[in-house]
């Protein structure tokens, strides 16, 4: 396969994963908002919401005050946010439009229909568009996508790659994520929190629409270690980072097995997913969430700077 | 009747009476109510946005992403009229290429003194580089784009050719498979020839074109500027029809004596490049050193037989207007035939008797840029005020080589579906022929059409629309 080509599809899959965290993140924001103002109150959700994105920056240059209705604006259609649902769809669509050939017709039915939508909505008058809406829309519109492409698409190296920047990606957003509510998590294993904590573990939680599984998984009370697990090492929750890393060492994998040829990415993926596997919640609050979650990051990023390296840039080996 | 129905070759009428070509087109059209029209003509149009059919129009404001208005009225041509232009066509396409053999050989047509010596070598579509070259099979024009319009009856024109790489084949293709999708009964009521095979002919054509170095499957790709390009679409859905690579020129680079495509699994040769980049950026060593499109080195490669480009760089020699009035005696002087297809009769300002001629009839004709296209830089006399005139007077006396003048033609026009029904618009045809192994022609092409009343303009950056293109079969 074209190494251009690849790396479209596999930026696809990054941009549309983004699109969905984004939209995740408006929900939580707009959520916390309607929760009492316990010691500062929405105010500091906002900012740490557009920290996880992070465009807390651009923000503030742009609008200054965390106005609700800005924050919708700016997480859903601005153009200037780079991780706004508008941008990432747009971006999204325009590789998969100059890959056209390597997707099938459901699977670029579904991306281009859907930014069609978007188009539509961003002609709408705002106070027509609950942010609710909005958001729902979003997941709908990303399901849609994965699901022709887990459907219609050749289990082929393109499909690979799609795969790679989706696990790549998650893996990322998930990290990132738990890194800004660390302080949270932060005070002691057995520290059981102010209602404030509580109700802020349950926004984490909620962010990745994973509040009702952490209570099918783990009975009893939301504790820190309880939710890091959950969040980091538990391989049945989809968005863990372990979960995420085995999609990547199965696609590697994959991709390695097809052009019988062992890369240097896999090495890294199993070496990580291998050091999740065998982690302990002792371990990581251990080592310091935020420290842990920083050095995944930058391994998580290793592994993507290596894909690139090996597959998507295409220089002669 | 109106005035214009008077004047000009209404093709689905013979005298009032309605050809038997059109009878069916006719009840389908008079039977359907407005509002299934209108229904119709938005589905179209959602369909054209979802495959994602559009052309570019950027640094133009509003959205970049345009759809060429799709006019939901065949234009038929039966299999007898099909026969002769299908000749013509094929005669013209064998004539042009053999005339850039020659003047890139031995140059015999001029040293006959049948085409004046300045307008192959000092045509800035003549390229040095190529001088002395064979291209597998002789063959340099792979895709010739021939222009038609139709004033009556039996009486068709040329109005220009195009020798390097003529667009709009994946409208001729996608407007068929729209008329099949949202009218079946028309095509069980019809027998139409299908246009489908295109894709897999233009595939055999560009394979047959391998160079000698290549042994086993060629590879073929095709090369694009990119995304931002206005024919794009147009060049992912060809790769993809093909099943081969779009690349762009970051995609390519040159070791050896080939050309290397990258990819996921490391470099893989390439054999033939359906190039959809101009002359002029294929390759920054040998052209434009500031192209940012094409692969240095590429010209190279070509030279030594390790890779095909179609069409061949200069190909464009053979296509500029003040070329093509000497493509009839190309017919005959290479072919030995009579050309079956006509040129317009065209004024060249270059020469005096005929420049004189062109400055005092002004307001009569359609004068013309000898390199433009895409109906820019051109004066319709009878359309233009008395300024514009003036302004082309001078343009023309400062630099009277650079323009030919034709008579205003009365362009026939086909039933079109506007606001207040049906009413005839002028059209014109483009059909692909497809030159390598063998030359072929899939029977159909695209019909353009002027959709504002009396406009004889039918490109499509100034309101032109499409059409889908029927050849009934025998």
């Amino acid at each position: 396969m074209l190494s251009r080509t690849a790396s479209h599809l596999y930026w696809m899959a990054r941009y549309i994963e983004r699109a969905e965290t984004t939209a995740r993140l408006m929900q939580v924001g707009a959520r916390n908002a309607l929760m009492p103002d316990i010691g500062g109150g929405y105010r500091n959700d906002w900012e740490a919401i557009l920290q996880a994105s992070g465009t807390l920056e651009v923000f503030r240059d742009k609008y200054g005050e965390t106005r609700q209705r800005n924050l919708e604006t700016f997480l859903f259609f601005d153009q200037d946010n780079p991780a706004s649902v508008m941008s990432c769809m747009a971006q999204a669509r325009e590789n998969a439009r100059v890959v056209r050939t390597g997707l099938t017709s459901q699977t670029w039915d579904a991306m281009n229909s859907s930014f069609q939508d978007l188009k539509r909505m961003h002609r709408t008058e705002r106070s027509k568009l609950s942010l609710q809406d909005l958001a729902e829309w979003t997941s709908n519109a990303c399901a849609l996508i994965r699901g022709s492409i887990a459907s219609t698409q050749l289990r082929n190296d393109g499909y690979h790659f799609m795969g790679l920047g989706f696990t790549l990606e998650r893996a990322d957003n998930t990290a990132r994520l738990l890194d800004v509510k660390y302080y949270v998590l932060l005070p002691s294993l057995t520290y059981i929190g102010s209602g404030l904590d509580q109700t802020q573990w349950v926004t984490l939680l909620r962010s990745m629409s994973a509040h009702r599984a952490f209570h099918w998984t783990y009975k009893g009370e939301i504790t820190a270690s309880r939710i890091a697990h959950f969040l980091i090492l538990n391989s049945q929750f989809p968005r863990s980072l372990l979960t995420a890393v085995q999609g990547t060492c199965e696609h590697l994998d994959h991709l390695a097995r097809g052009y019988r040829q062992t890369s240097r990415a896999q090495s890294a993926a199993r070496a990580l997913y291998g050091e999740l596997a065998e982690a302990q919640v002792e371990d990581i609050f251990d080592e310091g969430l935020h420290e842990f979650l920083a050095r995944f990051m930058r391994q998580n990023a290793g592994i993507a700077g290596i894909v690139q390296d090996t597959y998507l840039i295409g220089e002669p080996a | 009747m109106t005035r214009q129905e008077q004047t000009f070759f209404n093709e689905m009428l013979t005298g009032s009476d309605v050809r038997a070509a059109y009878e069916s087109l006719q009840r389908w059209q008079a039977d359907m109510p407005s509002e299934l029209r209108t229904l119709k003509q938005h589905e179209a149009e959602e369909l054209f946005r979802r495959v994602g059919i559009t052309f570019a129009v950027y640094g133009e404001g509003g959205d970049p992403e345009r759809l060429i208005p799709f006019d939901m009225f065949p234009r038929v041509f039966t299999a007898d009229e099909w026969r002769k232009l299908d000749r013509g066509i094929r005669q013209r396409a064998a004539a042009l290429n053999a005339f850039i053999a020659d003047v890139y050989d031995r140059r015999e047509i001029i040293k006959a003194g049948r085409i004046p010596e300045h307008l192959v070598t000092r045509n800035e579509a003549f390229e040095k580089a190529v001088v002395g070259m064979r291209p597998p099979r002789n063959v340099w024009s792979h895709i010739v784009g021939i222009d038609l319009v139709r004033t009556g009856r039996d009486q068709f024109y040329v109005l220009e050719d195009n020798c390097r790489t003529p667009s709009g084949v994946s409208y001729m293709l996608q407007n068929r498979e729209i008329m099949m999708r949202m009218f079946p009964q028309l095509f069980h009521e019809n027998r139409i020839a299908p246009v489908d095979g295109y894709a897999s002919a233009l595939k055999r054509t560009l394979a047959s074109v391998a160079p000698q170095k290549c042994d086993g499957e060629p590879n073929v790709v095709i090369l694009t500027p990119g995304q931002f390009n206005s024919a794009y679409y147009e060049h992912s859905f060809l790769a993809d029809l093909m099943g081969v690579d779009l690349v762009e020129g970051q995609d390519l680079f040159v070791e050896g004596d080939f050309v290397w495509m990258k990819t996921t699994e490391g470099p893989r040769k390439v054999d033939v490049i359906y190039r959809r980049i101009d002359d002029a950026f294929l390759d920054p060593l040998c052209f434009r050193p500031d192209s940012m499109l094409g692969v240095p080195g590429l010209m190279n490669v070509y030279r030594s037989g390790g890779v095909a480009i179609c069409s061949a760089p200069g190909a464009g020699v053979a296509d500029d207007k003040a070329v093509y009035t000497f493509v009839p005696e190309m017919v005959r002087f290479y072919l030995g035939e009579a050309p079956i297809l006509e040129n317009v009769p065209t004024w060249q300002c270059a020469k005096a008797d005929d420049c004189k001629y062109v400055q005092e009839n002004l307001s009569e004709l359609v004068v013309k840029e000898v390199h433009g296209s895409g109906g820019y830089g051109m004066l319709v006399g009878p359309k233009a005020d008395k300024a514009q005139i003036e302004a082309f007077r001078a343009k023309i006396a400062e630099r009277p080589e650079n323009y030919i003048a034709q008579p205003t033609l009365a362009l026939s026009t086909v039933p079109t579906f506007v606001d207040e029904g049906v009413a005839p618009r002028h059209v014109d045809l483009r059909p692909y022929c497809l030159v390598g192994e063998k030359i072929e022609l899939v029977p159909g092409g695209l019909t353009r059409v002027a959709l504002k009343e009396g406009s004889l303009v039918v490109n499509s950056s100034q309101g032109g629309g499409v059409k889908d293109t029927w050849v009934l079969a025998e």
